[in-house]
C-alpha cells in the first residue's frame, strides 16, 4: 500500500506532462489530488501500523547478479517522516496555487520530488535509496532555477553542486560497504548486521554522515540551504527545508549510523578536546545551532532569516543524533517533523503570502506597510509559525528540543550553554524579523494611508493550508506520545543493535 | 484521585471566551466587551464556588485530576490546588474584571484585545494550578504572548522596545530554567513537582542530578547551584528582583493602563509562585548556601527600588516602582523562610507568619495595585492620556469623589493600618525579622521611602493650586464608582478582617514551612 | 605451424561477409536505381538496405550461434564477442536511421558503404587476439571514419575535422605498429597468448615496457584518453553528425573491448602496481596515470565549453577516464562493467547526436546557449535530451548512474582493502559530480532559460523521433532493468573466459 505513494507521485507527474489541455484550474487540481491521495495512504499506514515495528511494503528481487533488491520497508521512524512529506506535500500544492508560469512543469518537477522523497524515506535497499536520493537533487535543480527569484540560477547550481557532492561521498561509503561486506546484498539490515572493521568504520562513517549531512545543513556544509531556500519558489522552499533536509537527517540517523556505529567510538586520542567523530559532529552541531540563529539575526531578506533559521534548527536535530540515547534520538526525528512542519510554514508566510503580494522581502521595506493592518492572516500565521519555531511550549518545536536538550544534558552538559543561547538568539531573531516586517510604523493611533495598491487579501488555499500547518504542529507539541509510540520501538529493533551496543 | 475536572474547565472557559470573542468579529464593539465580561465573570463564579467548597483543613492538592499524557517523558496533566494556588485563582478572577473594564474605551482592534486578554487569563490560571513541570512550564510561557501583544499594539510610543526587552528578558529566564529542570529530569525521570519536592525534602535530588551529569569540571556543590540559579534566574526576572528588574517599569508604563494591570495584578504574581511552588521546596538547600546573596538582592530590590519610585514624574512609571518595591517584601520573606534553623520552634513560628505574609501581600498587592492602575486608566481617560507627576494640582476640588477612592488604594499600598496592605507587610516584618534581622531592618527604609513618594503623590496631584485646564474634569459616574464599590468594600473587608483570607491559606503557609527541609 | 581452415572461417565470419554484401548491395543499389531519386528516398532505400542486412548478422550472431577458434586466436567467434558485435551492429543501424534526414552529402550510396565497412572493421576487431588480424581490421575502421569524418564537402570544418583525425590517427597508427613489432620481435609471435607467455617467461623487460606504453598511446588515441585526445573535439565539431554519433559510439565500444583484450590477455603478467609503497613497473600504472589525466582533464575542460560537440567531446574524455579504471581492475566483473558502461554510454551519445542533427540544422550551429528554451519549441525532443544528459552525468534511474555503480563496485571488488582502488573511486566519483555543472548548463539552456523572442516550434522527422525515443527509452529501461541486458553480459564474458 504504502508502496503507491511513490508509483502515485510519479504517475501523477507523467499524467500532468501529457495532459493535452492548458487548463491550469484542472493541473492544480490533479496536483492537489496526487497529494492527497498520497498523504492518505500515509495516514492510513501511520494509523495501522501502531507498534512502530518494521514491516516490509514490497520486498522482490531487481538486480539479481548484485544482490540488488526493491525493496521497501517503514518502521516508525520512516512513517513518521512519510507523513510529515503527505502533510508538507498537500500544502505545498496548497501554496503553489498562484504558479501559472509553465505550470504543468512545475507540478510535474514537485510531483517527482515529493515521490522520490517518499522512496528514500521507504527504501531499505541502500542502492535503491541511494536511487531516489539523487532523484531528488534534479527537480530541486529546476524547481529554482526556473520559478525562483534572487539569484536564482546560481542559488540552483550551488545546491546542486552542493548535494551532488554529498551523495558521491555517500555513494562512495554504500560502495565501499557494499564490497567490504562481499558485493552480497545491499539491503540495509544485512550491512548493519556485518561486522566491518573498527578501522574500516573510522573513515567510512564520517565520510557517509558529512555526505548526508551536507543535504542536512551541517555547518561548515550549509552555505548551500540559505541562498537555495531564498531563491527557490515557496513550495519548493517549503518542501526543501520541510522534508529534503530531512532526507539528510534520515540518512545520517538510518545509513551512516546503523551501519558504521563504531564510527562513533572514541579515537583514543583527543584533538582540540575532541575525542571521536562523534564529538566533532556534535560541536559542529551547535555551531550549526549559533551560527544560524545568530546569522539570522542580521538578515536583511526576510526568507534569509527564515534560511538560516533552518541550519539553526537542523543544528538541533543533528545535535541529537550525536546525544546517542534514545529520549535524544527520539527528540531528534520529532524535530524532524516538527521543522518540516514550521520551515514550511515560515516559508509559506514568507514567499507566498508575503513576498508575492508586496515583491520586496526587504525587511526594512516591509515596515512601512503596515503588514499587520494590511495582512492580518499573515501577521498572525507568522506570529504562530514564528513563536512555535523558536520553541513555545505547547507547539511541537518545544516538544522535540525538550527531548534532544534532555539528551544533551545527558551526553554533552558542557555544550548545553552553547545551545542555550542558541534558544535565546532564536527567540531574538524571530521578533526582530516579526517586529520589522509586521509590527513597525506608526502607533496604531496614526492614520494609516491606505497603500496605493491595496494587496490582494489571503486566499482561500492559503488559509486552509496555514491551517493544516499550524495544527499540526499542535499536535505534535501537545501529542508528542503518538509520535513517540512508533519511534521508540523502532529505536529499539535490531537495526539499531550497533548502536546501542555503542554505549548508549 | 480525579475529582470532577473543576480546575480544567476554569482554565478552559477563558480560552473558549476568547474564541468566541474573534468569532464575534468587530462588528459590535460593546457587545465583545460585555461578552468578554460575562466569560471573565462566570470564572470568578466558578472560582468563588472552589473557594467556598475547599477544604480549609485538609493537607495536599485538591480538586486534583491526573490523567497520562506522554508516558515516553513520564509527563502527566496532573491540576490540584492549595490554599496557595486558590488564593492566586481568585486573585487573577478579581484582577481580569478590573482589567477589563480599565481597557472599555479601547477602541482599536476591541476583540483581539479582549481575547488576548481572555487567553492571559488561561494561562495564568494554568500556571497557579499546574503541577507538573512540563504543562505549568507551557501556560507560564504562553502568557508572554498575549502580554507582549497587549504591550506591543496597543501600547504608546515606546511599546515596541519595552514589549522587546519584556520579551528578551523574561525569555532568556524562561531558557534558563528549562535548562535546569531538564537536567532535574534526566536524574529523576519526572516532571512532577511534589515527587521533586519530596526528593529535595530526603536529600536525593541534587545528588542525583550532580551523579548523571558527570560534569567533573565543577564540584557537585556548584553544579547544585549553577542548576539552581538556572530555575532562579527564570523566577527572579518574572517577580522582578534587582537587578534583573530593568524591563518592567518601561513596559508597565508604555502599556496600556488595562493590561497593565494585569501585568501588574496577576502576572507578576506568576514569579513570586514560582518562588514559592517551585523553588522553596525543591531548592532549599542551595538557597540556604546562598542565602546572604538573596537576602542582598532582595533588600536593594526593596530599597532601590522606593527609591527610584520618589525620582519618577509619570504616575505609572511610580506605581511601577512600588510593585516591584512591594513584591521584595515577598521575596525578602520567602529568603527568609527559607533560612536553615535547625528545628527552633519560636522560629518555625515566625516562619509561619512570614509565610502567611507573603501570601497575603501578594494578594493585596494584586488587588492595590490594579486598583491604582485603574485609577490611573481613568485619569487618562479624562485627561487624554496625560498623567505626570507635576501635570496636576488641586484636583481634589474638581473631582473629590475620584480622589477620596483613589487615596483609600494609596493608603492601602503605603500599609496604613485598617487597610488590606498593612497586615501583610506586618506579617512579613513581624516573621523575617527574627529570622534575618540585619536584612529586615534594612528593607525597612523601603518602607520609610515608599510612605513619602505616595504621600508626595497624593500632595502633588490632589492638592495645591488647581490648573486651569483641569478646571472641568468630570469626577467618576455612576458605573465607574459602583465598579468600584466592591474593590474597595474588599480593600476594608481585608483590612479588617484579614482572617478571610489567613483561614483559608494558613494550612498551607504551615504545610509548606514544614515540609522545608531541616527547618 | 597450423592449417587454416577455410570452411570454418567461412563458416565463423558469416555475419561480417553479410555485412560487406548489404554495404555493396546498397552501394549499387543506390548507384543504380536512385540516383534521380530525392535525397531522402535515397537515404531511406540505403539504409533499409543497410539495415536488412545488419538485422541478418545478427540473427547469425545470436546465442547457439557457431563458436569457435581460428589458428589459436587470429579470429576467434565465441558469446562475449557476439554479444559486442551485436551491440555494434544495433548502433550502426541506429546511426544509419539517424541520418536518413541529412542533407550534407549526395552520396548516399557511398555514406552507407562506409558506415557498413567500419562496421565491419570493428567486428573483425573485436573477434581478433592476433596482432596483425587487430591492426588490420583498426586500419579498416579508421580509414572508414576518416573519410566519414570529411564526408560535407562543402564545409571546411568537415575536412579540417578529417585531416587532423588522419594526422592524429596515422600518428598514432604508427605507435601503435612500434610496439607491436616490438612485442613481435620479442615473443617471435603475433598472437596474444603467447606473447603473454612471452612475458611471463622473463622478468620484466625495458622492451616490454616500451611497448606497453606505445600500445598505450595507440588505442589512448582511438578511446579518446587524454593525452591522445586532441583530435576528438574538432571532428566532434567538424564531422557531419551521423559520422560524428558513429565515432563517438560504435569506433568507441570496439577499441575499448579490443584494448581490454589486448592488455589483460597480451600483457598478462606484466601489471605491474600503481600503488605508492609497492610501486611496480607494468601497465597498470600507466592506465591509471592515463585514467585519472582523462577525468581531470576530461572534466575540466568540459566546464569551459560553449558548444554542446565539444562539451561532448571532452565529456567523452572524462568518459574514457572512468572506463580505463575497470582495466586497472581487469576482472571478470570489470569487464562486464566496461560493456555495460560503454554500451550505455553509446546509447546516450547516440542520442545526443540524433537531437542535434534537428537542432542544429534549424538553429544552425551547435551553441549550448542556442538551445534556450528548447523545452518550449520540442517538447518531445528535450524531454529526451534531459535523459541522455542525465545519464551521462550519472544520475539515477537512468542507466548511466547503473554503469557507474556497476564499475566502481567491480573495480573495488576485486581487492576491498586497496588503497589505490578507493582512491581511483572517490576521484571518480567526486569527478563525476563535477561532471553535473557542465551537465545541467545543456539543461538549464534547453529547460530554464527563455526562448529567443522570434524563435517557433521546431519541427523534427518522425522517424528521427521515433529512433531518438528508442534511445531514451533503452537508456531509461537499462538503468531501470540493468538485468536486461547485465546476466546476459556476465554469462558470456564467463562462458568466454577472459
Amino acid at each position: 500500500m504504502l508502496a503507491w505513494t511513490i508509483y502515485i507521485s510519479f504517475l501523477g507527474a507523467l499524467v500532468l506532462l501529457l495532459l493535452p489541455s492548458r487548463n491550469a484550474a484542472l493541473v492544480r487540481v490533479l496536483a492537489l489530488a496526487t497529494t492527497l491521495v498520497t498523504f492518505a495512504i500515509t495516514l492510513t499506514a501511520f494509523l495501522q501500523h501502531r507498534s512502530g515495528e518494521m514491516f516490509t511494503v514490497v520486498d522482490y528481487p531487481w538486480i539479481s547478479s548484485l544482490g540488488i533488491h526493491f525493496s521497501l520497508k517503514a518502521d516508525g521512524i520512516s512513517l513518521t517522516l512519510l507523513l510529515l512529506t503527505g502533510v508538507i506535500g498537500v500544502c505545498g500544492v496548497l501554496f503553489s496555487w498562484d504558479v501559472d508560469h509553465r505550470i504543468k512543469e512545475f507540478f510535474a518537477f514537485y510531483l517527482v520530488l515529493i515521490g522520490a522523497v517518499y522512496g528514500v524515506f521507504l527504501s531499505f535497499d541502500l542502492f535503491l535509496l541511494f536511487v531516489f536520493y539523487e532523484i531528488v537533487v534534479i527537480p530541486k535543480y529546476f524547481l529554482i532555477a526556473i520559478w525562483g527569484s534572487t539569484r536564482r540560477e546560481y542559488a540552483a547550481m550551488k545546491l546542486v553542486l552542493y548535494s551532488f557532492i554529498g551523495s558521491a561521498m555517500v555513494l562512495v561509503g554504500l560502495i565501499a560497504a557494499y564490497v567490504v561486506a562481499g558485493s552480497r546484498s545491499m539491503s540495509l539490515g544485512d550491512l548493519a548486521g556485518y561486522q566491518y572493521s573498527p578501522h574500516f568504520q573510522m573513515w567510512a562513517f564520517p565520510l557517509v554522515f558529512v555526505g548526508f549531512g551536507i543535504l542536512a545543513g551541517l555547518w561548515p556544509f550549509h552555505t548551500w540551504a540559505p541562498t537555495g531556500h531564498v531563491a527557490a519558489p515557496t513550495a519548493a522552499s517549503m518542501l526543501l527545508a520541510g522534508v529534503v533536509m530531512k532526507l539528510g537527517a534520515y540518512g545520517c540517523l538510518r545509513v551512516a549510523m546503523t551501519l558504521f556505529p563504531l564510527g562513533l567510538a572514541p579515537w583514543g586520542f583527543h584533538v582540540l578536546g575532541l575525542g571521536s567523530w562523534r564529538d566533532v559532529f556534535a560541536v559542529l552541531a551547535v555551531i550549526g545551532i549559533l551560527y544560524g540563529a545568530l546569522v539570522a539575526l542580521v538578515q536583511k531578506d526576510f526568507k534569509f532569516v527564515i534560511g538560516y533559521s533552518s541550519i539553526s534548527h537542523m543544528g538541533f536535530i543533528l545535535l541529537g543524533l550525536m546525544t546517542l540515547n534514545q529520549i535524544g534520538l527520539s527528540g531528534a526525528v520529532v524535530q524532524m517533523v516538527s521543522h518540516g512542519i514550521l520551515a514550511g510554514l515560515l516559508f509559506a508566510v514568507v514567499g507566498r503570502m508575503v513576498y508575492s503580494r508586496t515583491h520586496t522581502r526587504d525587511l526594512p521595506a516591509l515596515g512601512p506597510m503596515h503588514m499587520n493592518k494590511a495582512l492580518p492572516f499573515a501577521a498572525f500565521t507568522f506570529v504562530i509559525a514564528g513563536m512555535a519555531s523558536m520553541g513555545l511550549p505547547g507547539f511541537s518545536g518545544f516538544a522535540a528540543e525538550l527531548m534532544i536538550l534532555i539528551g544533551v544534558w545527558h551526553s554533552y552538559p558542557t555544550l548545553i550553554l552553547f545551545v542555550g543561547i542558541g534558544l535565546i538568539a532564536g527567540v531574538a531573531y524571530i521578533w526582530r524579523a516579526m517586529q520589522q516586517a509586521f509590527f513597525t510604523g506608526p502607533t496604531p493611533a496614526a492614520a494609516v494611508a491606505p497603500p496605493d495598491h491595496p494587496l490582494p487579501p489571503i486566499t482561500f488555499p492559503e488559509k486552509l493550508g496555514a491551517g493544516i500547518l499550524i495544527c499540526s504542529s499542535v499536535i505534535v507539541g501537545t501529542f508528542p506520545q503518538v509520535f513517540l509510540n512508533v519511534i521508540h520501538p523502532a529505536l529499539n529493533s535490531p537495526l539499531f543493535q550497533g548502536l546501542r551496543n555503542g554505549g548508549w | 484521585m480525579n475529582s470532577f475536572p473543576w480546575l480544567t474547565i476554569l482554565t478552559a472557559v477563558p480560552l473558549v471566551g476568547a474564541l468566541a470573542v474573534l468569532a464575534l468579529g468587530v462588528r459590535n464593539k460593546a457587545f465583545v466587551r460585555w461578552t468578554a465580561l460575562a466569560f471573565s465573570a462566570i470564572s470568578l463564579i466558578i472560582t468563588l464556588i472552589l473557594w467556598h467548597s475547599f477544604n480549609s483543613t485538609a493537607d495536599g492538592f485538591q480538586f486534583q485530576e491526573l490523567h497520562a499524557w506522554i508516558p515516553s517523558l513520564n509527563v502527566s496533566y496532573r491540576v490540584g490546588i492549595d490554599g496557595l494556588g486558590l488564593l492566586m485563582l481568585l486573585l487573577t478572577a478579581i484582577v481580569v474584571p478590573i482589567g477589563m473594564l480599565a481597557s472599555w474605551q479601547i477602541e482599536q482592534r476591541v476583540p483581539l484585545y479582549f481575547a488576548l486578554v481572555l487567553m492571559l487569563q488561561t494561562c495564568l490560571v494554568g500556571t497557579f494550578t499546574a503541577l507538573n513541570f512540563f504543562h505549568w512550564f507551557i501556560f507560564w510561557e504562553l502568557a508572554l504572548i498575549p502580554a507582549f501583544f497587549l504591550v506591543r499594539l496597543w501600547g504608546g510610543s515606546g511599546s515596541a522596545k519595552a514589549a522587546m526587552q519584556f520579551l528578551v528578558y523574561t525569555m532568556v529566564g524562561s531558557v534558563a530554567m528549562l535548562l535546569s529542570f531538564l537536567a532535574i529530569f534526566l536524574a529523576t525521570k519526572t516532571f512532577d513537582f511534589t515527587e521533586l519536592a519530596a526528593m529535595a525534602q530526603n536529600g536525593t535530588l541534587m545528588p542525583a542530578v550532580v551523579a548523571k551529569l558527570g560534569w567533573h569540571l565543577l564540584t557537585p556543590e556548584h553544579v547544585a547551584l549553577v542548576i539552581f540559579f538556572g530555575a532562579f534566574l527564570g523566577f527572579a526576572v518574572k517577580v522582578p528582583l534587582f537587578p534583573f528588574h530593568t524591563w518592567l517599569p518601561s513596559t508597565y508604563s508604555e502599556a496600556p493602563s488595562g493590561t497593565t494591570i494585569l501585568l501588574t495584578g496577576a502576572m507578576s504574581k506568576m514569579g513570586v509562585y514560582g518562588f514559592l511552588r517551585i523553588l522553596l521546596p525543591i531548592f532549599n538547600p542551595e538557597m540556604q548556601k546562598v542565602l546572604n546573596l538573596l537576602l542582598w538582592l532582595a533588600v536593594a530590590t526593596v530599597v532601590l527600588s522606593a527609591y527610584t519610585a520618589l525620582a519618577q514624574k509619570d504616575l505609572k512609571r511610580i506605581f511601577a516602582y512600588s510593585s516591584i518595591n512591594h513584591l521584595g517584601y515577598c521575596l525578602l520573606a520567602i529568603f527568609a523562610v527559607a533560612k536553615f534553623t535547625g528545628g527552633d520552634a519560636a522560629l518555625t513560628t515566625q516562619k509561619f507568619a512570614a509565610m502567611n505574609g507573603v501570601f497575603l501581600q501578594m494578594f493585596n498587592h494584586g488587588l492595590t495595585a490594579a486598583t491604582l492602575f485603574w485609577f490611573i486608566a481613568m485619569l487618562e481617560k479624562r485627561t487624554g492620556g496625560v498623567r505626570g507627576l507635576d501635570d496636576f494640582g488641586g484636583l481634589r476640588k474638581v473631582i473629590p469623589v475620584f480622589t477620596g477612592l483613589m487615596g483609600i488604594a494609596l493608603f492601602s499600598s503605603l500599609g496604613l493600618p485598617g487597610l488590606n496592605g498593612f497586615i501583610g507587610e506586618f506579617l512579613i516584618f513581624k516573621g523575617s525579622f527574627p529570622l534575618v534581622t540585619w536584612a529586615t531592618s534594612l528593607s525597612v527604609i523601603g518602607l520609610l521611602i515608599t510612605a513619602i513618594f505616595i504621600l508626595g503623590v497624593i500632595q502633588r496631584v490632589f492638592s495645591g493650586p488647581l490648573k486651569e485646564k483641569w478646571a472641568q474634569l468630570p469626577d467618576l459616574t455612576l458605573g465607574e464608582r459602583l465598579a468600584l464599590v466592591p474593590v474597595i468594600g474588599l480593600m476594608f473587608a481585608l483590612g479588617l478582617y484579614p482572617q478571610l483570607i489567613l483561614g483559608v491559606v494558613n494550612h498551607t503557609a504551615i504545610q509548606m514551612a514544614i515540609h522545608l527541609r531541616n527547618f | 605451424m597450423s592449417v587454416i581452415n577455410y570452411g570454418q572461417l567461412l563458416q565463423l565470419a558469416w555475419p561480417e561477409i553479410i555485412l560487406t554484401v548489404a554495404a555493396l548491395i546498397a552501394l549499387a543499389a543506390d548507384l543504380l536505381f536512385f540516383r534521380q531519386s530525392a535525397l531522402r528516398t535515397r537515404f531511406l532505400v540505403a539504409a533499409s538496405i543497410a539495415s536488412i542486412g545488419c538485422i541478418a548478422a545478427i540473427f547469425k550472431l545470436l546465442p547457439g550461434s557457431s563458436e569457435g577458434m581460428l589458428l589459436g586466436g587470429v579470429f576467434l567467434s565465441n558469446p562475449a564477442t557476439h554479444l559486442v558485435q551485436i551491440a555494434l551492429l544495433v548502433i550502426a543501424i541506429l546511426t544509419l536511421f539517424l541520418s536518413v534526414d541529412s542533407t550534407f552529402t549526395d552520396h548516399v550510396g557511398e555514406f552507407v558503404l562506409l558506415i557498413l565497412l567500419a562496421t565491419t572493421g570493428m567486428m573483425f576487431l573485436v573477434a581478433s587476439q592476433d596482432l596483425l588480424v587487430i591492426f588490420i581490421s583498426l586500419e579498416l575502421l579508421s580509414l572508414s571514419v576518416y573519410i566519414l569524418a570529411g564526408f560535407d564537402k562543402r564545409s571546411s570544418r568537415s575536412a579540417e575535422a578529417a585531416l587532423k583525425y588522419f594526422l592524429f590517427g596515422g600518428m598514432s597508427a604508427a605507435f601503435m605498429l612500434f610496439g607491436f613489432s616490438l612485442l613481435y620481435g620479442f615473443s617471435n609471435s603475433t598472437n596474444l597468448v603467447q606473447i603473454a607467455s612471452a612475458i611471463h617467461a622473463v622478468p620484466l623487460n625495458p622492451l616490454v615496457i616500451l611497448a606497453i606504453v606505445t600500445t598505450v598511446i595507440g588505442f589512448g588515441f582511438k578511446i579518446a584518453a587524454a593525452p591522445f585526445h586532441f583530435w576528438a573535439p574538432d571532428v566532434y565539431q567538424g564531422a557531419p553528425t551521423p559520422s560524428a554519433a558513429f565515432i563517438a559510439s560504435g569506433s568507441k565500444v570496439a577499441s575499448f573491448f579490443i584494448f581490454f583484450q589486448v592488455l589483460v590477455i597480451g600483457f598478462a603478467g606484466a601489471e605491474g602496481s600503481a600503488t605508492l609503497h609497492h610501486f611496480q613497473s607494468g601497465w597498470v600504472p600507466v592506465i591509471v596515470t592515463v585514467a585519472v589525466a582523462s577525468m581531470l582533464l576530461g572534466n575540466l575542460v568540459a566546464i569551459t565549453q560553449t558548444s554542446l560537440r565539444r562539451l561532448l567531446a571532452y565529456s567523452a574524455v572524462a568518459h574514457a577516464g572512468y572506463m580505463l579504471l575497470a582495466y586497472v581492475a581487469h576482472s571478470e566483473q570489470s569487464l562486464a562493467a566496461l560493456l555495460y558502461y560503454v554500451a550505455t554510454y553509446a546509447l546516450a551519445t547516440l542520442g545526443i547526436f540524433g537531437i542535434l542533427t534537428v537542432t542544429e540544422k534549424q538553429l544552425g550551429n551547435d551553441k549550448i546557449s542556442d538551445l534556450a528554451g528548447l523545452s518550449r519549441r520540442a517538447p518531445f525532443l528535450s524531454a529526451c535530451l534531459f535523459i541522455f544528459v542525465l545519464s551521462l552525468a550519472g544520475i539515477p534511474p537512468l542507466s548511466g548512474f547503473f554503469a557507474k555503480f556497476l564499475l566502481f563496485t567491480a573495480v573495488l571488488a576485486v581487492s576491498p582493502g586497496s588503497k589505490l582502488l578507493i582512491g581511483l573511486i572517490i576521484f571518480a566519483i567526486g569527478m563525476s559530480a563535477v561532471s553535473l555543472y557542465y551537465y545541467l548548463r545543456v539543461l538549464k539552456s534547453a529547460f530554464v532559460a527563455d526562448p529567443p523572442a522570434d524563435a517557433t516550434p521546431i519541427q523534427s522527422p518522425m522517424l528521427l523521433q521515433l529512433v531518438v525515443g528508442l534511445l531514451a527509452a533503452g537508456v531509461v529501461a537499462l538503468g531501470c532493468a540493468p538485468d536486461l541486458i547485465l546476466n546476459q553480459i556476465l554469462k558470456v564474458i564467463h562462458a568466454s573466459g577472459l
